[in-house]
């Protein structure tokens, strides 16, 4: 259920932008979700769809891109991803909390360092909002 | 567009005043003050939440006695800390136990804005923040991110622990962040020598706790530390924070 603090954060997010922006309707919004967070999906539509109902968003549509999780280390150079490794069942559920912790339990396959950029697919990510601007103001 | 910083302050308006406990320098009781210091405010009747942002060597969760691997925060529209003798404990070190943390700094601050937007404190009264030492991402992100924290800075009469005290103070102060005052510990005299520092800068010293050796005898055992020597001197540093706190 933890989900539903990020599906906070992302609502909260899209609210204030509107408002900054003056927007009359928010369209759509795109969601990027890395895969490293194992998000539940259904949980986070969900919380998403429920947190949307009382606010300007009940008739925005949400769009959601789940993105492969991919890192390089940052000393050899070798890039991989996350479904090329084997990951116990704690550790993910530790990941899942707090992506960073990766660096503790998985280390770079070709040279065994901690010490890598997790280059996309990390966490929760808003890539566009699309709104209708109040050309009239307020 | 990152979603976690909008939601951050917002989760912080279940708190009533965040304090948060720094210095420049590592090794001079930054955590057992301000662990100490949690526990006291409970005991007082206060609801205490505690936060080590002390990512690359947490050692809240040790001075507390929490076995990180058994206990853990419940999952609920995000995460609720566990009571740890009456105090809402939240630290890094559920997630990663005792293993070594290597982060740099974009990681250790993508850590903290993930932790402060997962964490739900439930309304409390204090939300102490234990800050590693120096005066980098952790300080920065807390700074910049946190509206209305305050800070307490921890010093020891070492000349370079007042030196990198100076600094982690002018920083905050460039950020516009209230310094409530300045604690001298392992005090060596009745002159404190963070004195000249309080007089230029113009903020109050709280008060000296002397070095106590037994102090280590109460690490683990926060029965033990609240009934310590340390917490005594601790208490009454306590109730000049909270005077200054409800200025």
């Amino acid at each position: 259920m933890h989900e539903w603090a990020l599906a906070e954060a992302v609502i909260e997010t899209v609210l204030n932008y509107a408002k900054k922006n003056r927007a009359r309707r928010i369209l759509s919004v795109k969601v990027k979700v890395g895969k490293l967070q194992s998000i539940d999906m259904e949980i986070f539509k969900y919380a998403i769809s429920e947190l949307a109902k009382t606010s300007l968003l009940k008739d925005t549509h949400f769009e959601f891109i789940e993105e492969d999780a991919l890192f390089k280390c940052n000393l050899c150079g070798h890039e991989w991803k996350l479904n090329e490794i084997k990951i116990d069942k704690d550790t993910l559920e530790s990941i899942h909390f707090l992506p960073e912790v990766a660096h503790v339990f998985i280390k770079c396959p070709k040279c065994g360092s901690p010490d890598y950029n997790i280059i996309k697919g990390r966490g929760v990510f808003i890539e566009s909002i699309n709104i209708e601007v109040d050309n009239h103001g307020s | 567009m990152d979603p976690r910083v909008a939601i951050i302050n917002k989760r912080l308006t279940e708190v009533k005043r965040v304090l948060a406990i720094g210095s420049g320098k590592g090794g001079v009781g930054k955590s057992l003050i301000a662990t100490c210091l949690s526990l006291i405010l409970s005991r007082k009747g206060y609801k205490v939440g505690l936060m080590d942002l002390d990512f690359n060597c947490p050692s809240c969760h040790v001075i507390l006695g929490v076995d990180v691997n058994n206990i853990k925060p419940m999952e609920e529209k995000g995460v609720i800390p566990p009571k740890i003798y009456g105090v809402k404990f939240m630290s890094i070190a559920y997630y990663v136990g005792d293993n070594p943390v290597p982060l740099r700094g974009h990681e250790i601050s993508n850590a903290i804005k993930e932790l402060f937007t997962i964490t739900r404190w439930n309304n409390i009264d204090y939300l102490l923040i234990d800050l590693p030492p120096g005066t980098s991402d952790e300080l920065l992100d807390v700074l910049e991110l946190i509206k209305n924290v305050n800070i307490v800075a921890v010093t020891t009469p070492h000349i370079t622990s007042i030196k990198a005290v100076e600094k982690f103070i002018r920083i905050t102060n460039w950020l516009n962040k209230k310094v409530i005052g300045i604690i001298e510990n392992m005090g060596q005299n009745l002159r404190p020598r963070a004195n000249r520092l309080t007089k230029e800068l113009s903020i109050p010293l709280l008060g000296v706790i002397p070095y106590i050796p037994d102090v280590e005898n109460s690490i683990g055992n926060p029965i033990k530390l609240l009934s310590s020597v340390f917490a005594k001197y601790l208490e009454g540093i306590a109730e000049k924070i909270l005077s200054r706190l409800d200025h």
